[in-house]
């Protein structure tokens, strides 16, 4: 155990440094920007007098490093700024926007997972059969078709033609659950279809990767059925580079929302971050950034530890 | 074992009904099995129409060189053949029940059951993500023989059976707990757990240490006497299969050579290449005088000791090497062989202690040694599949050594590779084009050698260079490097765990355990007793070609002193 605890202590180590540099990145490619940050917020009106005092408003008469820790120690303690557009705590914002687009990414994995794993355990298990071809065909046409375009073919099919679902994914707080998922259905079901071909094929090509294998070989001598061998013998010992790709898609649900969340008028981070870029709303912007390198850090760190935790080497030491 | 004490077995046994009546009737019969294996597109025919009979409760053994087709035949008597091969004539009758029409379904619920399979490696047969009582009761379960509980308490029965230590515990843990003789003993177990009327040992002890190895060969001869179970027993080693099988068959390349009784078979060979396969162990060199005390040695160990981690694996050790001479280095498994030849080429720099060439103490790390010193030493390995670059031709492999530390190019530099395939004995316009993949395993060794000379060391690492290959072509092989030795005054350092090699080709023997030397000496002296207790564990537990040979030593030695039991007293 204790060989455990000190691996996944060195990887949270090394997230943290990735989440330290991701900062610095985000806050001095702010601060690149030609001219100053007061001339970018104000546009047309800057006038040298306009400029000036937004500049001391802002506190950029300070050094940069200054104003660097500033920022990260209090966006630390979860406090971002204010926003440049409405004055109002970016934080504030963010709260209702960040648990929307949580919740969407949550319903989409909850469908896509299962779903892929079974499949690819499925075409696994009748390789090279028509279904293995046809799962393969599909998954892929889904994930080489933009989400924007596939977002509007379901909203076709399942919103105007066969009126199913809500083509607008209007959430509101005070929903039920059973509301709010209804009215992200179509969202999720975009990204699924997105994210389900990566899975799929991975946990085909590492579950017959396997098949050659001479404990697989064993189990068919012991005359095992073929379920039991690819999900009893070949899965458990497939699982590291599964899991591997599910928490990069998992990730890619997460920061690559942006697109689907306009397409559906959905109140994620992802439309804030889109509406703050256009309005040069700085703090705003860092603040979504940091969140999303925070949320892809975290679950590539989630990823290794289930990775390693699937090794019965580490998990049950000599 | 005599006829009486066999059929006092059955009477006891559940099948006693009709056993004098059964035990006349053929258990297997197959009759001009053919079988296809794929090559690229086409089909072609790797076993040639072999006939086979085996009766209840007898053992038989399969033996040949690789390529010979023994697993091949030996898992088409379960109706399977591995992907890529197909049964293409012939018949297999099981028990009345013919395999090669049977549907797939029909031959699972026998596979298992009534026919059971022993792997050659264990390690890598065992599911690493399953603990072993799982996989043990696994078929029981699945062929509804017996419950899972049931199962569980047959399985600690035959684990004390086997004698594995700790029976009651030691199926709970996971195979990377459990040592190689373990869990080969852990196999066998699993085999019987559904008491089959035919077990297939596939090399059981192929990949054990010859100290383990006799431990595994007296547990499965138990057991299989025990049950009453007929056997297929395949190997390439002689002396194991006189020991275990009541008649022998030998393969070649597909072929039935001939088949007869153990005893007969050993005495009067009929056929030329089974004489051949009896004579391999033949080739034995002169051992060369021992050197001058005053010369200095080409290569010598002074009190190295190494660690991988907190672990540490060489023990203060030390030898040295000559001139011309070869160093067998022995031990099994583990005992620090091969660290000791990553101290010497620079690859694990030592915690403790120096390697000096020609009186000069080398760089620790390999970074740091000059060119020339880098070129003074080289490898040769045990794997020459691996060894090889598979994208490089052979004229490639050979010449890059050769620029790189000789600088040659173009026209001398082709000339100097043709030299040196001349040296190995491959014709230089027929395989200075090919590729390693179009190459035998003997052939692959060659150029392995070919490759270490290039770079005209005075000192060659031998590692295991023959241990992956057969015997026929292992002796050609030892017969080169030898030639080779004479012509350019080289000194071998020759890691292996095979007695056998090291009395062909050594002058003067290092034995190794756990990270210490035990014993050191001229190879006449170490052949002749009175050894080290550990030198003596390891030369008599090298299996001879006489089928009492392993009675003899149960009867001597006693069951409790084989195998690990006997390691840990020899370390006292």
């Amino acid at each position: 155990m204790i060989g455990i605890i000190k691996l996944v202590a060195k990887r949270l180590g090394f997230g943290l440094v990735t989440l330290f540099i991701v900062s610095l990145i985000i806050f001095w490619a702010v601060e690149a920007l030609p001219g100053n940050l007061a001339e970018q917020v104000l546009g047309q009106a800057a006038t040298p007098e306009t400029v000036e005092a937004l500049s001391k408003e802002m506190g950029l008469d300070r050094p940069a490093f200054v104003r660097y820790i500033d920022w990260l120690s209090s966006a630390l303690q979860g406090d971002f700024g204010s926003s440049l557009a409405n004055k109002r705590s970016v934080s504030e914002q963010l709260e209702p926007r960040f648990f929307n687009t949580m919740f969407l990414a949550g319903l989409a994995a909850a469908m896509s997972i299962p779903i892929s794993i079974i499949l690819g355990v499925l075409a696994a298990l009748w390789r090279d059969s028509i279904f293995d071809r046809g799962a393969n065909v599909v998954t892929l046409t889904s994930i080489s078709s933009p989400e924007f375009f596939l977002g509007y073919i379901l909203i076709l099919f399942l919103a105007v033609q066969n009126p199913i679902f809500p083509s607008i994914s209007n959430v509101s707080e005070g929903m039920t659950l059973g509301e709010r998922t209804f009215a992200t259905m179509l969202p999720a079901i975009t990204l699924t279809l997105v994210v389900i071909a990566h899975m799929m094929r991975m946990t085909r090509a590492a579950i017959i990767a396997l098949l050659a294998s001479p404990y697989i070989e064993m189990a068919r001598l012991k005359g095992e059925p073929r379920w039991k061998i690819i999900v009893v013998h070949a899965l458990p010992n497939a699982l590291a580079p599964v899991i591997n790709v599910v928490a990069l898609n998992l990730a890619y649900l997460i920061t690559g929302v942006v697109l689907v969340e306009i397409v559906f008028v959905y109140p994620g981070v992802g439309q804030l971050l889109v509406d703050s870029v256009q309005k040069r709303d700085f703090p705003v912007v860092q603040a979504c950034c940091l969140i999303f390198a925070a949320t892809y850090i975290l679950l590539n760190l989630l990823a290794d530890v289930g990775a390693i935790l699937s090794n019965p080497r580490l998990r049950h030491p000599k | 074992m005599n006829e009486t004490v066999m059929n006092e077995k059955k009477a006891v046994s559940e099948k006693a009904i009709s056993a004098e009546e059964k035990s006349a009737r053929l258990l297997l019969k197959i009759r001009g099995l053919r079988i296809e294996g794929r090559v690229d597109d086409s089909w072609l025919e790797i076993v040639h129409g072999v006939d086979l009979d085996l009766r209840r409760g007898e053992v038989l053994g399969l033996i040949g060189e690789s390529g010979a087709g023994k697993s091949t035949i030996g898992l088409a008597a379960m109706g399977f053949t591995r992907d890529g091969c197909r049964i293409s004539g012939g018949t297999i009758e099981f028990d009345g029940m013919e395999l090669t029409s049977s549907p797939e379904e029909d031959l699972r619920m026998l596979r298992g059951a009534r026919i059971a399979y022993v792997a050659q490696s264990a390690a890598a047969s065992f599911n690493p993500a399953h603990r072993l009582i799982d996989q043990h009761t696994a078929a029981p379960v699945q062929h509804k023989i017996k419950t899972r509980r049931e199962s569980e308490e047959d399985a600690m029965e035959l684990y004390r059976r086997l004698r594995l230590p700790n029976p009651g515990e030691i199926g709970f843990r996971y195979p990377h707990q459990v040592s190689g003789g373990q869990l080969q003993r852990a196999m066998t177990a699993m085999a019987m757990s559904c008491r089959p009327d035919l077990i297939i040992f596939d090399e059981p002890t192929t990949a054990l240490d010859v100290t383990t190895q006799i431990e595994v060969l007296a547990a499965i001869r138990d057991i299989v006497d025990q049950f009453d179970t007929a056997a297929l027993y395949i190997t390439h080693d002689l002396a194991v299969v006189a020991q275990m099988a009541d008649r022998i068959k030998v393969l070649l390349k597909g072929d039935e050579v001939e088949e007869a009784d153990t005893r007969s078979m050993l005495e009067a060979p009929r056929e030329e290449y089974t004489r051949s396969l009896w004579a391999v162990r033949s080739f034995q060199r002169h051992q060369k005088p021992v050197p001058p005390a005053d010369e200095t040695p080409v290569i010598e160990v002074r009190n190295v000791s190494a660690a991988y981690g907190p672990v540490l694996v060489l023990d203060d050790v030390s030898f040295s090497i000559h001139r011309g001479r070869t160093v067998a280095v022995v031990g099994e498994s583990g005992s620090g062989k091969s660290t000791a030849a990553r101290c010497i080429t620079g690859l694990l720099p030592p915690l403790s202690g120096e390697v000096l060439y020609n009186g000069t103490p080398l760089a620790r790390h390999f970074r740091d040694r000059s060119k020339d010193q880098l070129r003074q030493a080289q490898m040769i390995y045990q794997m020459a599949d691996t060894a090889l670059n598979p994208k490089k031709r052979i004229g490639e492999i050979i010449g890059r050594p050769v620029s790189f530390y000789g600088g040659l190019r173009g026209a001398e530099l082709k000339k100097r590779v043709d030299e040196l395939l001349d040296q190995i004995e491959l014709e230089p316009s027929q395989y200075y084009h090919r590729y390693p993949s179009e190459l035998s395993g003997g052939q692959k060794q060659r150029v392995g050698i070919a490759r270490a000379l290039a770079a005209e060391p005075e000192f060659i690492i031998c590692d295991e260079v023959t241990s992956a290959l057969d015997q026929i072509v292992a002796e050609g092989i030892l017969k080169l490097l030898d030639r080779l030795q004479n012509d350019l005054d080289l000194a071998y350092m020759f890691i292996t765990h095979d007695l056998a090699t090291v009395r062909a080709i050594a002058d003067h023997v290092v034995v190794m355990k756990e990270g210490k030397v035990v014993e050191a000496g001229p190879k006449e002296d170490m052949f002749r007793p009175p050894h080290h207790a550990y030198t003596d564990l390891l030369l008599s537990s090298v299996p001879e070609m006489d089928p009492d040979w392993l009675d003899d030593l149960l009867a001597k030695r006693g069951v409790d002193n084989i195998g690990e039991a006997a390691q840990q007293k020899s370390a006292l």
